[in-house]
C-alpha cells in the first residue's frame, strides 16, 4: 500500500505530498501524523502541496483535520505552497480552513514555526525568573 | 448547434476510480485548450461528483462527452448510479447540508465550479449528475 513519507526535522514533521492521492491514503496520512506528533514529540507540521494539482473538499477536510489534530496534540500545522488555480477553486468551492495556517514556501513555513517555538520558549524564560 | 465530438465512459467502483477520473477530465481538459483556473476547477467538480457516485450511489459511471457549438468546445460530465436516491433535492444542494459526514459542499461547490449543471434523482431509483464547462 502507497503512503506518503513523514519526515522528521528537528521538533517538525515536513510532509510532501507528490501523488494524486486516494481518498484512503489521505486518510492513512491523517492518521499517521497524528501517530508521529506524539511518537517523536514534535510541534509543528509543514504540509508541501505544491505538487498537488487539485485539492477538493475531502483533501481539504483532511487538511483541516490534521491541523485540528496536532494543535489538540500541541502541535501547529502550516500549509505551504498551494497553487493560486488551487485556492481560486478551493474559494469557489466554499472551502474555509480554519485554524490552517498557511506560507508561500517551505522555506517561510518553517519561519513561521521556529519563530513561534522562539517566543513560546522566551515566554517560559521569562516565567521562571 | 450542438454537436457531439466524443464520448467515453468511465466506471465508479473504488477509491482509484475517482483518481482515474480525475486524471482523465484534466487530460481531456488540457487538450481542449482550457485554462489553468478553468482545467483545476472541472477537474475538481469532477472529484466531487464521483466521489458521491461512489459513497452515495453504490457506485455508477461517468460519461465524459465533448461538445462544440462551432464556436466554442465543452467538456459535459454525467455522473449517473442506481442508489438510493435523493428525496429532497433542494436540501441536497443547501451548502453544509450532507447526509454522510463529509462537508456538504459536493453538490453546491460543484454548481458554482461549472457552467451549468443540472441534477435528476428519484428516490430508490438513483442519481444523475451533470455538468458542462465550456472552454
Amino acid at each position: 500500500m502507497d503512503r506518503i513519507p513523514i519526515l522528521k526535522m528537528g521538533r517538525i514533521l515536513l510532509v510532501t505530498i507528490q501523488v494524486d492521492m486516494h481518498d484512503r491514503m489521505a486518510t492513512m496520512l491523517q492518521d499517521d501524523l497524528t501517530q508521529r506528533i506524539v511518537a517523536t514529540r514534535a510541534r509543528g507540521v509543514l504540509i508541501d502541496i505544491s505538487s498537488l494539482e487539485v485539492v477538493d473538499s475531502f483533501i481539504g477536510r483532511m487538511i483541516g483535520n490534521i491541523a485540528a489534530m496536532s494543535s489538540v496534540l500541541d502541535a501547529q500545522t502550516v500549509v505551504v505552497g498551494m497553487r493560486p488555480a488551487v485556492a481560486i477553486t478551493l474559494v469557489e468551492l466554499g472551502l474555509e480552513l480554519p485554524g490552517v495556517r498557511t506560507a508561500l514556501n517551505v522555506e517561510s513555513g518553517m519561519t513561521i514555526i521556529s519563530s513561534s517555538l522562539q517566543s513560546e520558549e522566551s515566554d517560559a524564560d521569562v516565567g521562571n525568573e | 448547434m450542438l454537436t457531439l465530438e466524443m464520448s467515453e465512459v468511465f466506471p465508479i467502483h473504488s477509491d482509484s476510480d475517482i483518481v482515474a477520473v480525475r486524471q482523465v477530465v484534466r487530460k481531456r481538459a488540457v487538450e481542449l485548450g482550457f485554462r489553468l483556473v478553468d482545467q483545476t476547477k472541472i477537474v475538481t467538480g469532477a472529484s466531487e461528483l464521483a466521489r458521491n457516485t461512489l459513497n452515495y450511489g453504490g457506485g455508477g459511471s461517468c460519461k465524459l462527452e465533448i461538445l462544440s457549438n462551432g464556436a466554442r468546445q465543452a467538456i459535459r460530465l454525467t455522473f449517473e448510479d442506481h442508489g438510493p436516491g435523493i428525496a429532497d433535492i433542494d436540501q441536497a444542494m443547501k451548502d453544509g447540508f450532507t447526509t454522510g459526514g463529509g462537508l456538504g459542499l459536493g453538490l453546491s461547490g460543484t454548481k458554482r465550479l461549472v457552467n451549468e449543471f443540472e441534477i435528476y434523482s428519484k428516490p430508490g431509483e438513483g442519481t444523475k449528475v451533470v455538468i458542462t464547462k465550456w472552454k
